[in-house]
């Protein structure tokens, strides 16, 4: 790790997803010195994990290239890959913070030519996927990772497969020795963009997702849908790899219920429309897909594209929060039990595969943060004075839709701006 | 620029590249074919040592245009750029031995394409000259802020803070907008519990506090003119009184208008005053202040009804086909106005999806559900006046039946009507010399394309595009809060906020030439040989960003700081006269014209792909990643936007016996995927007219095709290009070859 100069008036951005680059660029397109750290070897989060957004249909990594653009061009921006904050002490205008550096084992000589991943042979689940299919030991996150380097397993450390991957790199870019390293920088203002995580689906006991094959999350299904993903874009069932052409989608699971997250978490209604309409496009009338739902939450113009997904004669509207999920033990499918609330008919209903539309919940949880500031009950950051000059940006501050994360880390940036600009004043 | 030209060749080994191709021959190409004064090949270019060979040739040898040919331009672009020198990239990993198989047979067409690529370079990189900024500038970074609402103030202060002074131009007598006539406002931190006060008073005494920030009361903006860094605004107050004043950036915050409730006779409204809008509401609130609200003319209210999407959500001619997202905890916290102050009172909120998202949004219905409202799934038909109140007839959606049921006071959830000024795409904009003023507009933009901002739907200025939501088709102009898109106060806090960050940036960038989004940064902008132009307006009427105006002679005023340099300009006009330094007709036209042409008899075709850099070039780049092959007669070229494709470009390749033509491009229409908004439908209009170039040259109409590519094609793209070599196969070789 070469030295990272960082002062008072520099801004560290935690988090290099969507709402963690916008806030970084922001900064920097105005002129300012900034850090941004990220968790994994490559930059885009979440995001980069979904084959489209709603309500266009356009595709995520089409942004993605563009910000890895203006990353490319920005000089004021420094990035850390595979690090994390370990903690942070001090004031507004002057923290100091202690950042983890987990080891890549490959320099920047890398030119990710390849070689490394061609030779080694243990297999992993990929992470990238949420574990539907498997990578190498020396890979590149995916296509249009950045940076565009590549990282070994450290599970291969030790193993054949290093010495491998060593020698078929032409380049003496891969370094087995590398530790981690913890290295102490001083900044003026911090934005939190630490984004979401899936709930965990098990804690949903009664729709099985530990236990029925063909109960998947919404997550899932968009890597099942990507042309770059795990199937290349077929939707096939876990159970048996058969394509699922009649799909339910269960609304709320995890969210707005007081057992599991207390808060809509926003996106996971237009998730669900935008998945109607993937298997309408994907098999037009001989697909069938089923939302069960508590409210349609398609806030202003995004109402269009609700309105536009039921006229689809093939998608169906049910509103009841379903009772309980039981496989077909003969066919695999998972046969949906409840009442739909319009008219109180009783239903079960059989279909090829279930996505279960799950809650998005902060990633880095409120006992887990490297220093007091405001959380509310749902444990999203809350913008208060007592938190100094750390800002929320995105799903740290509220479940958040891709747009609304992007606006709230556009103003964490300016909010970010006040503060070292106030310690550029003040220092001359 | 002063000093003589000297251009560098500098061709990378690694990566295969010199196991799979004769670098030897490439250079000795640059040197000889090229005249490449300086000619390297380096086993590992990129290193710290390769770069350093590069950065010594230019420090010491006076190298100043350099063409790396290497990977491409979007691999190892940190290392890759040097200050002050025009740079070129000839694409030979990902654009050839990584899309072509490693055999004996197809080694000739492999090196045919490398040394292609090589010829390409170093002939573009020859007419590029360094970029600087025009100093059109004036370094002016205060911002006019037009509309003194919750967002207008919160922008001004905002940017204050951060150091900027700000100018609030103001319509009415007073600040606050809408929102000043609010009682409560919906709560925007935890427990989300309870209404809580609008905040306005205390957002007023901040923007009169700050000696940063000015306000004019009464006031209207009567002209705009100018760019990023030198706006000129002229505002004008009641009495007539006009000063002219000058800005760096400027946001839009002029808000909505209440939904015109008059419109639904059907639901009462306008027949009594037992049937109100939620505005009515705060009003009734507001003037019992916490005491027991009353109808308009005095009448106790025992039971109220809210009827949600009161002409929203609708396809009926006069109603708001959208959903204006406040409205659902706006009549919840309504509702507490009444449970608040009297438990007994009967509320419901009659709703077809009851939209409070977020953590704020549950909580704020659960504590509602507590509080003892009614939530009812239903359809409202018809209210009347039933002698004591209303009859609200609907559907009821959970029992499947119709019903009704009788209120002291209904209200209706009326949704936002944005003030957002003309609408340009309606209303033309004067001819150049007779402007006036229009007291419709918002800004009266004395800009070629119309008075006011583009809007995208429904009336609202907003962005098109899920990542970049401060998009803007008027660069140095941003909007934010309600006349943007429909919104809370909690959400209009953020967006003026975030719109107060992207006009300082326009103010800053403008300062130094650098582009905005989404070429951030770049320093190039379009200049112009008056003498050769026809004053044929397309540049004008063209430009996806309205930056190009006309003076007084007619010809083209160039903006460089409202320009977006995409080049759609360039595309468009017809005599070639407008080009950037390092981007131009003859930078890609040099490309074109110095790709060895085999000849008929040799069975070798030239593909000539032109591809949006943003979309297409990566898809073929990780395509090749993903190591899909395509045909070897391909020529790539990355293009800025396909709106740059001036038809020069495609007839010139035709003369010189191309035999297929590929225009790669983004989607259009409705859902356009153009980060240029425009370019690529402008380009895809434009290429009609080549139909008329083939017929005049005998050539079949197939030779030349446009296609709409994603990001993600990374299967389509490369197939796109085969199945033109196997049409050329089929129709035959161009006979126009040399």
């Amino acid at each position: 790790m070469s030295d990272v100069i960082a002062t008072n008036q520099t801004i560290l951005v935690v988090g290099g997803g969507i709402s963690g680059m916008t806030a970084a660029l922001e900064a920097a397109e105005c002129g300012k010195q900034v850090i941004l750290l990220e968790k994994s070897p490559a930059l885009g989060g979440r995001v980069s994990q979904l084959y489209r957004y709603f309500p266009k249909l356009c595709h995520p990594t089409c942004g993605l290239e563009i910000n890895n653009r203006r990353i490319k061009g920005n000089k004021n921006l420094r990035i850390i890959t595979m690090s994390e904050v370990a903690s942070i002490s001090g004031d507004a205008g002057n923290y100091s913070v202690k950042v983890k550096v987990s080891p890549r084992y490959i320099t920047e000589n890398c030119t990710a030519c390849g070689e490394c991943g061609k030779v080694v042979e243990t297999e992993f689940d990929d992470d990238f996927n949420y574990g539907l299919g498997k990578r190498k030991g020396a890979y590149l996150q995916h296509a249009m990772a950045y940076p565009q380097r590549y990282v070994l397993d450290p599970a291969i450390i030790g193993t054949d497969d290093a010495s491998k991957a060593r020698e078929a790199c032409k380049y003496d870019a891969i370094d087995l020795d590398m530790q981690e390293e913890e290295i102490d920088i001083t900044v003026g203002a911090i934005i939190w963009a630490t984004g979401w995580q899936p709930y965990d689906a098990n804690k949903i006991q009664a729709y099985g997702y530990d236990r029925i094959d063909n109960v998947i999350t919404s997550v899932e299904f968009e890597r099942l849908c990507d042309p770059h993903g795990p199937t290349g874009g077929k939707i096939l069932r876990p159970s048996d790899g058969a394509e699922a052409k009649n799909v339910a989608m269960i609304q709320c699971a995890g969210s707005r219920d007081i057992n599991h997250l207390k808060h809509c978490s926003r996106i996971c209604c237009m998730a669900s429309l935008k998945h109607a309409n993937y298997v309408n496009e994907k098999y037009g009338e001989e697909g069938q897909a089923t939302i069960y739902y508590i409210d349609i939450r398609a806030i202003d113009r995004i109402d269009d594209f609700y309105r536009k997904v039921k006229e689809l004669p093939n998608v169906t509207f049910t509103k009841s929060k379903v009772a309980s999920v039981v496989e077909n033990k003969e066919n695999g499918n998972p046969v949906l039990h409840g009442v739909d609330t319009e008219g109180y008919h009783r239903y079960a209903n059989e279909h090829d595969l279930v996505v279960l539309a799950i809650g998005m919940e902060p990633s880095v949880p409120a006992d887990a943060f490297p220093v007091d500031v405001k959380f509310n009950e749902e444990g999203f950051i809350e913008a208060d004075e007592s938190n100094g000059a750390i800002f929320a940006a995105g799903c740290s501050s509220d479940a958040l839709d891709v747009n609304r994360a992007v606006q709230n880390a556009t103003a964490s940036a300016l909010r970010a701006i006040q503060v070292v600009n106030n310690v550029a004043g003040s220092e001359g | 620029m002063a000093e003589e030209k000297k251009v560098g060749t500098y061709i990378c080994k690694g990566c295969g590249i010199g196991d799979r191709v004769n670098t030897a021959g490439m250079a000795t190409i640059a040197t000889r074919e090229c005249k490449s004064q300086v000619t390297k090949e380096h086993d590992f270019l990129c290193s710290a040592e390769g770069v350093k060979m590069i950065q010594d040739d230019i420090d010491n040898d006076g190298v100043n245009h350099i063409a790396i040919v290497a990977c491409s331009r979007r691999a190892k672009t940190e290392a890759f750029s040097f200050e002050n020198v025009a740079i070129s990239r000839g694409n030979v990993r990902e654009g050839v031995i990584w899309v072509r198989p490693d055999t004996d047979e197809a080694s000739e067409t492999t090196q045919e394409m490398a040394e292609d690529y090589t010829r390409m370079a170093v002939h573009e990189v020859s007419v590029m000259t360094p970029p600087t900024p025009s100093g059109q500038s004036e370094g002016r970074k205060n911002l006019l802020i037009v509309g003194g609402g919750i967002s207008g103030m919160t922008a001004a202060i905002e940017a204050a803070r951060a150091g900027y002074e700000a100018t609030i131009v103001e319509k009415t007598g007073a600040l606050g907008g809408s929102a000043a006539n609010l009682y409560r406002r919906v709560p925007e931190s935890s427990p989300f519990k309870d209404p809580e006060d609008s905040g306005v008073a205390a957002l007023i005494a901040a923007v009169d506090a700050d000696s940063k920030i000015t306000v004019h009361l009464n006031s209207t903006v009567t002209k705009t003119s100018g760019a990023p860094g030198r706006f000129s605004a002229d505002i004008t107050t009641e009495s007539g009184a006009t000063a002219t004043e000058n800005f760096g950036a400027i946001i839009q915050t002029s808000g909505f208008t209440e939904y015109d409730a008059n419109q639904l006779p059907h639901l009462g409204y306008g027949k009594g005053k037992n049937v109100v809008t939620q505005m009515e509401l705060e009003a009734l609130a507001a003037a019992a202040d916490g005491g027991v609200i009353k109808t308009a003319d005095g009448k106790d209210i025992n039971s109220v009804v809210f009827i949600q999407c009161a002409g929203q959500r609708s396809d009926e001619e006069g109603h708001l086909p959208y959903c204006s997202g406040h409205c659902c905890t706006t009549s919840i916290k309504q509702a507490m106005y009444f449970k608040d102050q009297n438990p007994a009172i009967d509320t419901t909120v009659m709703f077809t999806d009851l939209r409070t998202p977020g953590a704020g949004g549950e909580d704020f219905y659960r504590s509602g559900q507590d509080k003892g409202i009614n939530f009812t799934k239903g359809v409202a038909s018809e209210v009347t006046d039933n002698g004591n109140g209303c009859t609200v007839k609907f559907r009821d959606m959970i029992l499947d039946e119709d019903t009704s049921t009788d209120a002291d006071l209904v209200v209706l959830a009326t949704g936002m009507v944005a003030n957002a000024g003309v609408d340009i795409d309606v209303v033309g904009q004067d001819d150049p010399g007779k402007w006036e003023v229009s007291v419709d507009s918002i800004l009266n933009l004395d800009y070629r394309q119309g008075k006011d901002m583009p809007q995208l739907r429904h009336g609202f200025n907003d962005s098109h595009f899920i990542c970049f939501p401060y998009e803007t088709r008027r660069t140095g102009i941003y909007t934010a809060g309600p006349t943007r898109r429909p919104m809370d106060i909690g959400q209009a806090i953020e967006d003026a906020t975030g719109a107060a960050l992207k006009a300082i940036q326009a103010a800053e960038n403008a300062e130094l030439g650098r582009a905005a989004h989404p070429r951030s940064g770049d320093l190039s902008y379009p200049s112009f040989r008056k003498e050769g132009c026809t004053q044929c307006k397309r540049c004008t009427v063209e430009c996806p960003f309205g930056a190009i105006d006309e003076d007084e002679e007619r010809y083209p005023q160039f903006n460089e700081g409202r320009c977006r340099r995409c080049g759609t300009c360039m595309g468009a006009c017809p005599v070639r006269v407008i080009s950037f330094d390092n981007y131009s007709i003859d930078t890609v036209g040099n490309q074109i014209k110095n790709v060895d042409i085999p000849e008929e008899f040799d069975e070798k075709p030239r593909i000539l792909v032109l591809a949006c850099e943003n979309d297409a070039y990566p898809a073929l780049d990780m395509a090749a990643m993903n190591g899909v092959e395509y045909s070897a007669f391909a020529r790539i070229i990355p293009i800025r936007c396909l709106g740059s494709t001036n038809l020069i470009w495609v007839t010139d390749a035709l003369n010189s016996g191309y035999d297929g033509i590929i225009l790669m491009g983004c989607q259009k229409g409705e859902n356009y995927q153009c980060h240029f908004v425009k370019g690529s439908e402008i380009a895809q209009d434009r290429m009609s007219k080549v139909d008329d170039t083939l017929q005049s040259l005998s050539l079949e109409p197939e030779r030349v095709e446009t296609y709409e590519i994603a990001i993600t094609d990374i299967e389509r793209a490369p197939q796109l290009i085969n199945d033109m070599a196997a049409t050329i196969e089929k129709i035959g070789m161009s006979p126009f070859k040399f």
